[in-house]
């Protein structure tokens, strides 16, 4: 580990020996706390059959049932966080180049709605949509209002994701795109956003992370999302402790993975920007797959959103 | 706009129970956030894996379904207490996360020679860390704790949400429904509250990683 080398030496002999009694201490303190947890469910008859078989034995009369609910809740918590991502991208990219080319009369305009939208509370933003939309005459299905919640929210971020691409690009690319003759829309769009959007594809995958977690909060305005139907599942089987568990790790499985996805991609690209200092042909092309693996990656990511 | 000022007390004091439950959830996050950020850097390969586990486990459950375990679970296995506290519980244990992670990011980026240097000349295990890495370490950590901390502000409306009585979010809920006001005002009421803490503490964040920022 490279943490080790900055906080302290390889250790010898003596200091191995006191690791090793410290690890077994420490193996015996988190078994006796998950004991003294286990004992405890125990005592309240959390470990009865009744509880768990209906959500994790497939034999179970009611498996099929629960399960059926929670596979549409999933496909719901999905759709609304893939919608809720496509459209932040689209209007946080805007937002984005709006700032970035806005002359100075109405920049300002630009910076304070983002400083403002980022200042909100997500939770605010969806009972904003939910509450304040339907008195203005917009009667929607609740995913939209979900997903217009989580885009006001989650394109201001985006946006700033964005524009810290496009600064964090050298100088030199978009002069030589304005030397080029291009137009200030041509050197966006061909030169400055692809690459922006390259160096930033780990950081809008973790982001995807963030909006995945936030449609959980659709259970406010009564969408039919994973934790709305855990709150029903557990009404009906009284079983709180083991459903949320089971939502738990839904959620936590799908996280995982797409910041194992974001870890990948970003280890990825670094190795591309490595090889492409090195100026010959075979580094051209490792930095070809690596653009090829990122690609891939954000396909990935769409079909997990 | 009028019902921001004729209600102007019930949003003072649901700004307060705000600040006042992000105190206590700051507190508890911010020890319980290094405690698992030294467990993850510690030689001790059962205090890491506990360390990473936690970790893994709510940076990536969303903090709603966190809120319900500690209203449900906590109960369950023989925890009884306010909800307020449950709701502190929750956003300690979800922020945690993320303040580890920031501790944990901040050590890492201390380049190994500074350690190496610092034992070069002689310093022991204790003056090393003191004196020459967690300087370095917690100037790294500045900018992204202060943005952990204002997301934890933001998120403390989620639990306002789940009924911790009297925050501010809850203050839309008692005008709207008790009371009968227009959703829109009462709700730039409270977008006002939350703004004037995140927005000047974004601010000051800034102003702060100026002003501790070391040139690499």
């Amino acid at each position: 580990m490279s943490t080790t080398s900055v906080l302290y030496d390889v250790p010898g002999p003596r200091a191995k020996r006191r690791v090793l009694v410290l690890s077994v201490i420490a193996g015996l303190a988190v078994l006796a706390a998950l004991a003294l947890v286990g004992m405890r469910l125990n005592d309240q008859d959390q470990f009865a059959p009744e509880k768990w078989a209906p959500l994790f034995d497939p034999t179970d009369e009611q498996f099929p049932l629960v399960w059926e609910r929670i596979g549409t809740a999933l496909g719901a918590t999905l759709t609304a966080a893939a919608l809720a991502m496509v459209f932040s991208l689209v209007i946080g990219t805007l937002l984005a180049v709006t700032r970035v080319t806005a002359a100075r009369w109405y920049r300002w305009a630009v910076v304070g709605l983002i400083e403002f939208l980022r200042g909100v509370p997500v939770v605010i933003a969806i009972f904003f949509a939910a509450r304040v939309l339907p008195t203005l005459g917009a009667d929607m299905d609740p995913l939209w209002y979900l997903v217009i919640g989580l885009t006001l929210y989650n394109s201001v971020v985006i946006a700033e994701i964005v524009r810290a691409g496009i600064n964090s690009l050298p100088r030199g690319q978009k002069e030589a795109a304005d030397s080029l003759g291009l137009t200030r829309g041509q050197v966006l769009r061909l030169v400055l956003l692809p690459q922006a959007f390259r160096a930033m594809l780990p950081a809008l995958i973790s982001q995807l992370v963030v909006v995945l977690k936030d449609t959980s909060l659709g259970f406010i305005i009564s969408y039919e999302e994973l934790v709305r139907v855990a709150g029903q599942i557990k009404e009906v089987l009284s079983n709180p402790i083991q459903t949320y568990l089971l939502i738990a790790i839904i959620f936590i499985v799908v996280n995982y993975a797409l910041s194992r996805l974001a870890v990948y991609t970003e280890r990825r690209l670094s190795q591309g920007k490595k090889t492409a200092r090195n100026d010959d042909g075979e580094a051209a092309m490792l930095t070809a797959t690596a653009v090829g693996g990122a690609g891939t990656g954000a396909g990935a990511a769409g079909g997990g959103g | 706009m009028n019902v921001i000022l004729d209600n102007f007390a019930y949003y003072r004091d649901g700004f307060f129970t705000t600040l006042e439950f992000c105190a206590y959830a700051l507190i508890g996050s911010l020890l319980l956030g290094t405690i698992i950020a030294a467990f993850r850097v510690s030689p001790v390969p059962p205090l890491r894996w506990v360390g990473t586990s936690y970790v893994n486990v709510f940076r990536n459950c969303p903090l709603t379904v966190v809120l319900f375990f500690c209203a449900f679970g906590l109960p369950e296995i023989g925890v009884n207490g306010k909800y307020f506290w449950f709701g502190v519980a929750g956003l300690v244990l979800y922020t945690a996360a993320f303040v580890c992670e920031a501790v944990r990011a901040g050590i890492n980026s201390v380049p190994a020679g500074q350690a190496e240097a610092a034992r070069a000349v002689g310093l022991t295990f204790t003056q090393s860390l003191s004196n020459v890495i967690l300087p370095q370490a917690l100037r790294t950590v500045v900018p992204p704790l202060g943005s952990v901390i204002i997301a934890m502000v933001k998120n403390s409306a989620i639990a306002g949400a789940f009924g911790v009585g009297g925050d501010l979010f809850s203050v839309s809920d008692t005008l709207t429904s008790s009371r009968g006001e227009a959703i829109l005002p009462v709700l730039i009421g409270v977008v006002i509250g939350y703004l004037v803490i995140t927005i000047p503490g974004g601010l000051l964040l800034n102003l702060l990683e100026r002003k501790v920022a070391i040139a690499r």
